[in-house]
């Protein structure tokens, strides 16, 4: 019995889940389902869901595809199955209707025999039992027989156990189970009927082909709509790659066109063939593909397709076929393609953009560097002159000889600075491109020659300096000489170094334009129709040192030097090659080196230079281009000089050469033998022999500033007669007579002092003259004077305070303020009250300004340069009563 | 004598041409007048005076500027003072470039004292040439034994 419960129980719950699993699968088969063999039913209908709609178009198109064909079996199959579960379930059904019959009927016998029986017993006691009405209503709606008649069966039996008593009740229950047997009879009667009705039905419904077919057609049609106005191209290929079916095919192509053939045979232009080559690579290697193929036919012009082919299987698994599908993807790839070089550009901007920040950047940290380097060295350049002015002063005044040495050493420690900074300066100069290049008339033969001469008076080895000057060279040319000097000199000052013995030689000559045109870089030089270029080489060889082939590359690097060594043994900056090559670079030439090591080195320039017209240099051919003060006058040996090509320097004495080292180069030099003592030329400097040559301007600069020109012994020597007059007759003054007002003349410029003094012989009156203020200081210390013409402007002491320290002098009776101001005079004891001497101011400058500065200082009057006669006349007749 | 009175001509026509010209101006006339018997040579002397002084004043200008270090102060005193001694002789065009000159050197302004050095090179040199064609001329009455005419 609770076996039977339980098993009644399973049944019922997996039967209440039918028709819900029914509809889940979908409602295709409207077939009531006995709950056997449910899951299996179930998870095909799952799984064959989504390839349904394939169904019918493989079974047309694919009959013999593998894939095809199976799926087909499948479904077929699995219809079968279903059909067959169905027919099983429902035999089973009838099968335990009968059973259920047959039972009833053999209970029925049973009773009537027991009624035989126990007729009495059994009369009319039979209850209605409501539980078999309610199992019936069941059995309407579930078609759960068996187990229902066990139930009622069980129950009856039940029934049977309580109520045997009576005849009666049994009589009374065999009717009442006579009208239930035959309500049951009636009941089976229905349900065969039913059952009938339900194997019609089903029958009606066991073609599913139609049913599926139409599901198909729909699909088909779903897909035909959606294919048709797809941009898709569809079609199967077999072995051959002919085509055997393509949907969606080029308009103007016909089916026939197409159909059985291969796309090189439909086809022709760019990329046909690799299509087809695509499509037998996926055919032989049997694995799908995608490939993008632009193609270039005649037919539809220049499209790119996206290719999707995949390999069709026969059932034994050999590719039979391909499956392909095309699209055309001409607008996208286009697209893509702009994007992608839009994107491309764009990197590239990007990239183009830091890379200019990075270089504005780096110009600007440059250009900063570069500013700051310039400032520094200026900077530095002040204070560091102040410090070599001061040092030559002091080497100028007395000292031992340790602290000349010493001197020397600070001398020439800071003058290498000097040179560095000022180095610096031009290179940073030319780098930043400020540098600009002048277009003078000069001559080269002058240049070569002075800067020998120059090189020579700084030797302190013995050489041989020799310049070379081919007669081609033209005797004057344009360009910037002080470039040029900058550059020969730093070459030859560099061979110097590097030589211990032998000889420097400077050639120069005119080659041919080594690169036409393009090398005119001469900023200056408009190009001018009558003149022409020439080119000119020079060579600066030495017998030197040499420079090792190692070295040479970086030779013109800045702050490079040959080597380490190099720079301790013979210092310098190593920026002077690194300036030579980008001066003569800026001027459009080469500059270059030769060397060989322990023989020597040749540095050789090339430069272009125009070559002014002849008749330009007739009037104003000027010696002093160069600041060549030794260039003569003499016309005949100036001629000489001019076309003069060779040129030699030596060495000159060692004493000249240690000499030079200490106090100052000017003491050694000779003056120049200046005289007055040719009639017929004008008192031009005459250059009387060639130790002149060693001269040079530098130091002729620094004479000049030390050794006024009316103290230089030399000058007066050889000026016996006319320049005694302008001595400074101190020592005489004290002599003259007292008769006639003294007057003193404070004037440092010759032709001044001579004009002057002329016209003062003129007026009758005898002068004195000193050159500046502190000598004036001196001779009005000296001896009293009625009237003093005083120049404001004069080294060491000008006059305005000159003017001052004698008013103070005259105010208080002695030199204190003099001393102050640096003027060492002894106070003199003191005499009758001072006389305020009448002090008149000449001034070149005929400005009020300074005439109120001369007033401010206690000048009485002034007068302006020139001073004429008359002016000096009414002066005089002014200031000296007793004239 | 009348190579003397053509050359005396001559003399006077060149004479003239340089004050017109400008090269002189009436200090030069002021030297003239300073020379006297005691005195022949005066103003040969102080011309040659300021030939020499002017060709180291120029030398000095042109190394100075040369340097590296342009000191202007001493441009400026070179300059004044071949300013002082050209208008002492009545060079005027020197004096005149004389003049830019140091207002160049008062800015600084290297450039324009190298253009103002060559300017005044030139005209030292023109009145140099031209002066020693007058000396020249002097010489050349004075050997034929006539005077220098005194110019008003």
């Amino acid at each position: 019995m609770e076996d039977d419960n339980a098993e009644d129980m399973e049944v019922e719950i997996l039967s209440s889940m039918w028709p819900e699993d029914i509809d889940a699968a979908g409602k295709k088969f409207n077939v009531e389902k006995p709950g056997v063999g449910q899951d299996l039913l179930e998870n095909l209908t799952f799984n064959e869901e989504p390839s349904i709609v394939d169904f019918k178009r493989l079974l047309e198109l694919t009959n013999y595809s593998e894939k095809g064909s199976s799926q087909l079996s499948y479904l077929v199959k699995n219809w079968e199955w279903k059909q067959e579960n169905a027919v099983r379930l429902l035999r089973e059904e009838l099968e335990n209707l009968r059973k259920q019959q047959h039972g009833f009927e053999l209970k029925k016998l049973k009773i009537l025999e027991e009624h035989r029986f126990e007729d009495d017993n059994y009369g009319g006691d039979k209850r209605p039992i409501s539980i078999l009405d309610e199992v019936y209503e069941i059995f309407q709606d579930v078609p759960k027989r068996r187990s229902d008649v066990i139930v009622q069966d069980e129950r009856l039996e039940i029934e049977d156990e309580y109520d045997i008593n009576t005849v009666k009740y049994w009589k009374q229950r065999a009717l009442h189970l006579e009208t239930l047997l035959n309500t049951s009879v009636q009941r089976e009667q229905i349900l065969l009927e039913k059952l009938e009705e339900s194997i019609e039905k089903l029958e009606k419904q066991s073609s599913p082909v139609e049913e599926l077919s139409q599901i198909l057609k729909r699909a088909d049609n779903f897909l035909h709509f959606v294919l048709q106005n797809a941009p898709v191209v569809i079609g199967h290929q077999d072995k051959e790659l002919r085509y055997r079916f393509i949907y969606n095919h080029f308009p103007s192509l016909r089916e026939e066109d197409i159909i059985g053939k291969t796309d090189v045979e439909i086809f022709k232009g760019g990329g046909v063939k690799e299509s087809q080559d695509f499509k037998r690579e996926v055919l032989e290697k049997g694995i799908p593909g995608k490939r993008e193929i632009t193609f270039e036919t005649e037919l539809f012009g220049a499209k790119t397709f996206l290719i999707y082919v995949e390999p069709v299987f026969s059932k034994a698994g050999e590719t039979i076929g391909v499956n392909y599908m095309g699209m055309e993807i001409t607008d996208q790839v286009r697209r893509r393609e702009k994007m992608a070089k839009l994107r491309e550009e764009i990197a590239v901007q990007k990239a183009r953009e830091t890379e200019l920040n990075k270089t504005i950047h780096i110009t600007e940290e440059t250009m900063r560097a570069k500013q700051m380097l310039a400032t520094m060295s200026h900077e530095i350049r002040s204070p560091l002159s102040g410090i070599i002015s001061m040092a030559e002063i002091l080497s100028t005044t007395k000292l031992d000889k340790d602290q000349k040495q010493l001197l020397s050493v600070m001398l020439s420690s800071s003058d290498l600075v000097l040179q560095l900074i000022n180095d610096i300066l031009d290179f940073s100069k030319v780098e930043s491109g400020v540098m600009k290049l002048e277009a003078t008339k000069f001559r080269p033969r002058e240049v070569i020659k002075h800067v020998l001469q120059t090189a020579a008076a700084s030797l302190k080895k013995m050489l041989v300096l020799e310049g070379h000057v081919a007669s081609d060279v033209p005797i004057e040319v344009i360009g910037d000489v002080l470039r040029i000097r900058q550059i020969l000199t730093n070459l030859i000052s560099n061979a110097v170094k590097f030589t211990h013995e032998g000889k420097i030689k400077i050639n120069l000559y005119v080659i041919a334009e080594p690169c036409p045109k393009d090398q005119k870089k001469h900023e200056n030089n408009e190009p001018q129709s009558h003149e022409t270029v020439v080119w000119i080489r020079c060579d600066v060889q030495d017998t030197g040192i040499g420079i090792p082939e190692t070295a040479l590359p970086s030779l013109f690097k800045k702050y490079m030097q040959a080597g380490a060594d190099t720079a301790r043994k013979y210092g310098g900056t190593g920026l002077g090659l690194a300036i030579c090559k980008q001066l003569v670079e800026l001027m459009g030439g080469r500059l270059t080196v030769a060397s060989k090591v322990d023989h020597g080195s040749t540095f050789t320039y090339v430069l272009p230079h125009k070559v002014p017209l002849a008749c330009d240099s007739s009037d104003e051919t000027d010696e002093f281009h160069d600041g060549d003060d030794n260039a003569s006058m003499e016309e005949e040996e100036e001629e000489d000089d001019v076309n003069c090509g060779f040129f030699q320097f030596k060495t000159r004495t060692l004493g000249s050469l240690f000499g030079s080292n200490g106090s100052g180069p000017t003491h050694e030099l000779t003056r120049n033998e200046v005289g007055f003592d040719k009639p017929d030329r004008f008192g031009v400097p005459v250059e009387t022999s060639s130790k002149c040559n060693l001269e040079n301007s530098n130091t002729d600069r620094m004479s000049l500033d030390q050794d006024r020109p009316f103290h230089d012994p030399c000058i007066q020597k050889n000026r016996p007669s006319k320049t005694n007059m302008m001595r400074v007759e101190s020592t005489t003054t004290a002599s003259k007579s007292s008769v006639r007002p003294k007057i003193l003349l404070v004037e440092d410029h010759v032709v001044n002092v001579m004009v002057a003094k002329r016209m003062m012989r003129q007026l009758n009156q005898d002068m004195d003259v000193v050159n500046n203020g502190v000598e004036a200081l001196r001779a009005v210390h000296r001896c009293d004077y009625s009237l003093i013409l005083m120049d404001v402007c004069m080294p060491v002491m000008d006059g305005l305070q000159a003017t001052r320290l004698i008013r103070s002098y005259e105010k208080y009776g002695n030199w204190d303020e003099a001393r102050l101001a640096g003027v060492d005079l002894h106070d003199q004891i003191s005499k009758e009250p001072r006389k305020r001497i009448p002090i008149i101011a000449m001034t070149a400058n005929a400005m009020s300004e300074s005439a109120e500065e001369c007033f401010a200082n206690g000048m009485d009057s002034f007068i302006t340069k020139p001073v004429t006669l008359q002016n000096l006349k009414q002066c005089l007749e002014q200031y000296l009563p007793s004239l | 004598m009348a190579a003397v009175s053509q050359l005396q001509r001559q003399f006077i026509e060149y004479t003239t041409s340089l004050y017109n010209e400008g090269y002189l101006d009436d200090q030069f006339t002021q030297l003239q007048k300073l020379q006297d018997e005691s005195n022949p040579e005066f103003v040969v002397e102080v011309v040659s005076l300021f030939f020499e002084d002017s060709e180291k004043l120029l030398n000095n200008l042109a190394t100075a500027l040369q340097q590296k270090i342009v000191d202007y102060k001493q441009v400026d005193s070179h300059v004044h003072q071949f300013k002082g001694s050209s208008s002492s002789i009545g060079a005027q065009r020197v004096t005149n470039v004389c003049v830019h000159f140091r207002n160049y050197c008062e800015e600084k302004n290297l450039d324009g004292c190298l253009r103002c050095l060559q300017q005044v090179k030139h005209e030292y040199i023109l009145v140099r040439n031209k002066l020693e064609a007058l000396f020249r001329l002097e010489q050349q009455i004075l050997q034929a034994g006539g005077s220098i005419p005194m110019m008003e």
